[in-house]
């Protein structure tokens, strides 16, 4: 009974038990239009974990959205809630591309500035929300709307110049080459790497045929380095005390607004450092028109929520996300239903994660039950 | 001169009118002190089920109802985990997100052999009949009728809320449910009328998106639109005019923007698609100001609980 309690209160259970009902009721939904759930879940996790190319691929699709995801449960640690990180991740791409295509420097200095560039473009979006909120009182909510959508139009703007753009296409021109992020490219087009690759399949696959880069590992250090700002230091101690009540915090000698500004930079940063990444790590190293927003800021949301604002469960629900988004692909060819299950199951995970928040107060409730049996 | 005056005013109560049923949704959902992130999702479901139901049975009207039911049916999920399991409103609301274009798009590949979209509806009457000031430019006065139906809501909810008793319990409730308590209402009750009203209202604006701007459901046919509504409430500052207002100005704006392109001025057309948004901002800085919240919004009632 009382390890059930224990094992009931741990957030992880409930998040857990949020998964399976996603899965329960895809299932549900899968049989009432006439699939097969079993098959349709075996193509599900194949089109996972069939290949290293398919693992590799998650990875890939998973850091951006891990990125993005720290960023909204960062803002969220601290009272904030970041609807914007959709734009400041585009304007991540859109400054990385700028830099990138423009500038020519040796790899490491191009790279640390044309991440930075995208970093602090990133940043530029969430301050002005922050700034806003702190010095008119308007809603971050709706400042992160619109400039969401002037980020999308912009973006569009820069693929458009002439300056930029790639002629006969829908697309910018691509950053230069000393700006890419992938691990060692020049082996998959030299004769020396791949005669290094061939012998070992696994390796020569995941290295060919995805765009392996370090977008992974700095998505785990930031991981680490957010846990570390918000648990291990005083600007973190504040950041949270505005989060958790300002009244509270203004009256101890901390400032609000000041503390509202920075971390809605920090959050900016961050989705701008994942947009940046996604440029410099993944092929085609460019930005395109888009007709719609292409979600990599809005699934952070999802990421966040299911990892309960965790920076260190980001990594995971990431990875899930991307895992989820990834193989969903393969639902569609292999049996036929729609990829949009994928949409219903992940709405489910986190409908159930704001339902099973609940699991904890129960287990309360039948700790104190089992207490007053004992007697 | 005149006839582009009257093409912003026919554009602009166009595009507003999806926006302002969002909104209301909002409004009447948060009032009640329920905060409803999922107006895009509830949308979504809306304009396909308008779509869908005007395409199989060749009227319109049907298609409305099916859309309000629908978007209502999704709000039922929001309103039994804020109201009943007292879950986290932003998290339902942004898994209502997902699950309603989901759904959407879902039963949309399956009823229509895989397509994302559906075969050109049945689309509802403009106020004067179709052949109405055909020519002239009083034409761009002869709006879709949900343009009417929109004010109209407003309308009614405005005398709802703050005319009559049950209006006024509802804001109660929003304010302060523990008082409400006390005093005989049915806090849950009323919350949960309340959200799915939001939901139906919802369902509606996206039936004026495929019933009446385009013809038809497409996976962009509401792309964005639930989440300006969202704006437009707080931006109103939660009362129905107000956010009827904030969603005129913001279809003005684009209506500007569509006029304006005409290509007689040198701007891009991305730069002046921007408009919109730079302007609502604009907009809060120097004319609203700070907006508050309901009191209780977003806040699940525990009775008892202080």
């Amino acid at each position: 009974m009382k390890t059930l309690v224990k094992v009931l209160k741990k957030p992880i259970t409930s998040t857990l038990i949020a998964i399976l009902c996603g899965f329960l009721v895809a299932a549900i939904v899968l049989v009432l239009a006439g699939y097969n759930p079993v098959s349709s879940f075996a193509a599900l996790f194949k089109g996972i974990f069939a290949k290293p190319k398919y693992i590799s691929n998650v990875i890939i699709k998973a850091t951006p959205i891990i990125l993005t995801g720290l960023s909204v449960a960062f803002a969220f640690k601290t009272g904030l809630f970041n609807i914007g990180a959709e734009g400041q991740y585009i304007v991540g791409t859109v400054a990385a591309v700028c830099v990138g295509v423009k500038l020519d420097l040796p790899p490491v200095f191009q790279i640390l500035i044309v991440v930075l560039s995208g970093v602090l473009a990133g940043a530029i979006f969430g301050g002005i929300v922050g700034l806003l909120k702190a010095r008119f009182g308007i809603h971050e909510v709706i400042t992160s709307i619109m400039l969401n959508w002037i980020a999308f139009y912009l973006s569009n703007y820069i693929v458009a110049l002439p300056a930029y753009h790639q002629p006969n296409s829908t697309s910018s021109l691509p950053v230069n080459e000393s700006s890419f992020t992938m691990l060692l490219p020049k082996w998959k087009v030299s004769e020396e790497g791949m005669a290094a690759l061939k012998p070992n399949k696994w390796l020569y696959e995941v290295m060919v045929k995805t765009d392996v880069n370090f977008g992974i590992l700095v998505a785990a250090v930031m991981a680490v380095i957010i846990w570390i700002l918000l648990y291990r230091s005083t600007k973190g101690y504040e950041l949270r005390a505005v989060g958790f009540n300002s009244d509270a915090a203004e009256f101890a000698g901390i400032s609000v607004s000041r503390n509202l500004v920075q971390a809605m930079l920090i959050a900016g940063a961050l989705s701008g450092l994942a947009g940046a990444l996604a440029i410099t790590g993944t092929a085609p190293h460019r930005i395109s028109q888009m007709a719609a927003f292409e979600n990599n800021g809005f699934n952070g949301l999802s990421v966040a929520l299911i990892a309960g604002s965790s920076p260190i469960g980001c990594i995971f629900a990431g990875l899930l996300f991307g895992g989820l988004l990834y193989g969903g692909q393969s639902v569609q060819q292999e049996v036929g239903a729609p990829t949009e299950i994928i949409n219903i199951m992940i709405g489910t995970i986190v409908f159930f994660v704001a339902l099973t928040r609940v699991v904890p107060v129960l287990a309360d409730k039948l700790e104190k039950r089992g207490a007053r049996h004992a007697k | 001169m005149l006839s582009k005056i009257l093409l912003l005013i026919g554009i602009t109560m166009m595009y507003s009118t999806p926006l302002v049923f969002g909104a209301l949704g909002g409004v009447i959902s948060e009032r009640s002190g329920v905060v409803n992130i999922g107006i895009e999702g509830m949308m979504t479901v809306g304009a396909f089920a308008a779509a869908a139901v005007s395409y199989f049975t060749g009227n319109p009207w049907l298609g409305l109802l099916a859309a309000g039911a629908a978007g209502g049916a999704i709000a039922l999920l929001h309103a039994i985990a804020s109201v009943t399991f007292k879950a986290d409103q932003t998290i339902s609301g942004i898994a209502i997100n997902f699950i309603g274009p989901g759904l959407a798009l879902f039963f949309c590949r399956l009823m229509f052999s895989k397509a994302t979209m559906t075969p050109p509806a049945k689309t509802l009457p403009k106020i004067f009949g179709e052949d109405f000031f055909q020519g002239s430019p009083a034409g761009n006065l002869n709006v879709d009728v949900t343009v009417v139906l929109a004010l109209v809501c407003a309308a009614v909810m405005w005398y709802f809320l703050y005319k009559t008793k049950w209006g006024l319990r509802v804001l109660s409730v929003g304010e302060h449910p523990a008082a409400a308590d006390t005093l005989g209402i049915n806090v849950s009750r009323t919350r949960y009328l309340c959200v799915l009203v939001s939901g139906v209202l919802a369902g509606f604006g996206g039936a004026s998106m495929t019933l009446a701007i385009i013809s038809q459901f497409t996976p962009t046919a509401i792309s964005g639109q639930g989440f300006i509504a969202l704006a437009a409430v707080i931006f109103g500052k939660w009362t129905p005019f107000g956010a009827y207002g904030a969603c005129l100005l913001f279809g003005f704006a684009q209506a500007l923007t569509i006029v304006l392109g005409g290509g007689d001025y040198a701007v891009p057309s991305q730069i002046l698609a921007m408009l919109p948004y730079v302007l609502t901002i604009i907009v809060l800085i120097f004319f609203v100001g700070r907006s508050v919240a309901p009191k209780a919004d977003g806040v699940p009632y525990e009775k008892g609980q202080r």
